[in-house]
């Protein structure tokens, strides 16, 4: 991958935003240190980094014309202290008034303790306002959901999110690489191994460090059983949420399936810890790849039957066909990555346009669909978990013979990673110094799509919001961090 | 058509479920007594106070076919107001702990609090942020702690029948 960093003046940050507003590039990241900040964009082959000096402890906004940016922005004046001059939206976004202090990783100073959250008005005859969370019903992550409704129809939805912030990039910074890596680990579980791949590859870019071939082969496998996983349990809980119970018993038994092998294969259900930077922390034996195998052909059989039923059930359709819309231009100008980038039409995915190993040789297709709707999102789901199938068949075909990690060098810079999650591209820069990590920055693809469940849900009825929802499936933790 | 052929499968075959662990080890005696008050049930309200959600990926599980919760009398609940647990996970943020609390005061006694996962128990990983309590008992009392990053099924399994069988003593 090639990717460039660059130091620029307040004009050349001007210039950059101006790239991202004419949709010549798309922003990946936006992030702070004390005193600076950093936006990372991609073009057709390459990313781009550049980076302003805060003096002034404020920057020129990007968020004020390209929205995308705004809450970013604000999780930097949140934790850095640093102000977006110009922005739309001065609000809080992470800090609740709660931490004993604020700006904890600028210029630290005192809390002012919690005050009221401004939400958006929305005024009219008969609107309604419906609070949600941040503790819901299920068994799901905090969050805070402002509904105004008109009747049954959604008028307008605002997130406030923030509750499960656990100060993770401030943990990694200061800490020694491993302990920094089993942080970015829990960054969001259900993508732990799409983390750790992610920190571990901009770790050995900023070391100037190559993984051995068999480690990154073990990394693609240990990624699509993450994907695997992932992607049956939400066909199951969307179903679910549209009352169809069925689907959801029989895919969490393949879901189960899939962690009994990971645990096999690697001694962790999820696989947390187990992509180590250097390398991996467990090897393949034979009796796992044998595991690994047997769920493939049990995935293979069943897997079909439940596509089948998700056809043919005219009442779950009815549910998820033309519910949720996502415009493709929409999709695009957010950058939304994932399948709800690829449901909307957009053909994005990381392992394709920055191939990283094992993906450069290995075959497979990136399924996008128009509709845009609760359906589409999960269609590619589903072609997204054969691919999958036989992205694992070639691995364990393929898998080089060799060590599993190799030495790391102990040295300073800067690296960053762009891998594909399940649900969606993760981004990670890293700062090294010997011994340890500087400063980090975790972006999860979950910044550029719950915008657009709020775009989503409007003009629905408020009962379609769980299907909706589960069918964006956002990550809390990895966006409050 | 595949629902048929699903359904039939569901008769015909027989369960996935396995059997219930063995609590032994945790040192938990089963009288023929306590297994007979079993009759009752615990509803379980789950509270993520600051999980990264890989908790909830298993407390999750906890309902698939294999484990089948609900054969032992436990389910969740949606309102704290028909809980008798509450099943803490995560290290309690800051931006949690007044919920956290807030649903703690909304369930009816008696009631048990257990903290799940390495980061309910001490903080994990995250203890010593400024932005989190650090444990679940900085804030609750604590009346059992099952370990692991994240607990697998089988350990919450476990856990919630030890305590169910200590709550009825
Ligand atoms: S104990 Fe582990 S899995 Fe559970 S919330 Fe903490 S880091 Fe995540």
């Amino acid at each position: 991958m090639r990717w460039d960093q660059v130091t620029v003046d307040v004009r050349g940050w001007r210039q950059a935003t101006e790239s991202l507003i004419a949709g010549r590039r798309t922003l990946l990241g936006l992030w702070g240190e004390p005193n600076r900040v950093h936006m990372a964009s991609r073009g057709e082959d390459e990313i781009a980094v550049v980076s302003l000096a805060c003096p002034k402890g404020s920057f020129p906004s990007v968020g004020a014309r390209h929205s995308p940016a705004i809450r970013l922005e604000r999780a930097i004046a949140d934790l850095y202290g640093l102000k977006a001059e110009g922005t739309l939206d001065g609000r809080l976004w992470l800090d609740h008034g709660r931490w004993t202090v604020r700006h904890p990783l600028g210029a630290a100073a005192r809390s002012k303790g919690p005050a009221p959250y401004a939400f958006l008005a929305a005024e009219g005859e008969s609107l309604h306002q419906i609070p949600v969370g941040p503790v819901h019903a299920g068994i799901i992550e905090p969050g805070h959901f402002r509904f105004t409704a008109s009747g049954e129809t959604v008028v307008r939805l605002e997130e406030r999110l923030g509750y499960v912030h656990r100060g993770l990039e401030g943990l990694i910074a200061g800490a020694p690489l491993d302990r920094a890596a089993r942080l970015a680990g829990r960054a969001s579980g259900d993508s732990t191994v799409a983390y750790a791949v992610a920190f571990a590859r901009a770790a050995e870019a900023a070391l100037g460090v190559e993984a051995p071939s068999r480690a990154h082969w073990l990394r693609g496998l240990m990624a699509e059983l993450e994907r695997l996983a992932n992607h049956l349990g939400d066909i199951g809980a969307i179903c679910n949420d549209a009352a169809f119970a069925l689907m959801h018993a029989h895919c969490a038994v393949l879901r189960e399936q899939v962690l009994r092998a990971a645990d096999v294969a690697f001694g962790h259900r999820l696989m947390m810890d187990c992509v180590t930077p250097g390398g991996v922390a467990v090897d393949l034996t034979p009796a796992g790849a044998e595991a690994v195998r047997d769920l493939v052909r049990t995935v293979r059989e069943r897997f079909p039957l439940l596509i089948d039923l998700y056809d043919d059930t005219a009442s779950l359709q009815d549910r998820t066909v033309g519910t949720g819309i996502v415009k493709a231009e929409l999709a695009a100008w957010f950058g939304a990555s994932g399948y709800v980038g690829r449901a909307s039409s957009g053909g994005f995915d990381a392992r394709k346009a920055f191939p990283y190993p094992p993906y450069d040789a290995l075959e497979f297709e990136v399924p996008t669909r128009d509709e845009g709707d609760v359906n589409a999102r999960v269609w590619i789901r589903i072609e997204e978990t054969r691919q999958s199938l036989s992205l694992i068949d070639q691995i364990l075909d393929g898998l080089p013979k060799g060590p599993p990690t190799a030495p790391l060098a102990s040295g300073a810079g800067e690296g960053l990673a762009l891998v594909e999650g399940f649900r969606g591209d993760v981004f990670i820069w890293l700062r090294l110094e010997p011994g340890k990590v500087t400063s980090a920055y975790l972006r999860d693809p979950s910044w550029f799509q719950w915008p657009l469940l709020e775009a989503a849900i409007e003009g629905n009825i408020v009962a379609d919001f769980p299907l909706c929802n589960k069918s964006f499936n956002c990550s809390y933790a990895g966006v409050d961090l | 058509m595949s629902m048929p052929r699903l359904l039939a499968e569901g008769i015909l075959k027989s369960a996935l479920t396995e059997p219930a662990p063995d609590l032994a080890e945790l040192g938990v005696a089963f009288e023929a007594a306590a297994r007979r008050r079993l009759g009752r049930s615990l509803s379980i309200r789950q509270v993520d106070a600051g999980s990264c959600n890989g908790c909830e990926l298993e407390i999750h599980a906890l309902s698939n076919a294999y484990y089948d919760l609900e054969r032992f009398g436990l389910r969740f609940v949606a309102s704290p107001r028909h809980a008798d647990v509450l099943l803490v996970t995560g290290p309690v943020t800051l931006n949690m702990r007044e919920a956290l609390e807030r649903t703690y005061a909304a369930t009816p006694a008696p009631k048990w609090v257990v903290a799940a996962g390495a980061c309910a128990i001490d903080g994990g990983l995250f203890a010593g942020s400024y932005a989190c309590a650090g444990s679940v008992d900085k804030v609750l009392t604590v009346d059992i702690r099952i370990p692991g990053c994240p607990p697998t099924p089988t350990a919450l399994l476990k856990g919630l029948l030890a305590l169910m069988e200590g709550a009825k003593r």
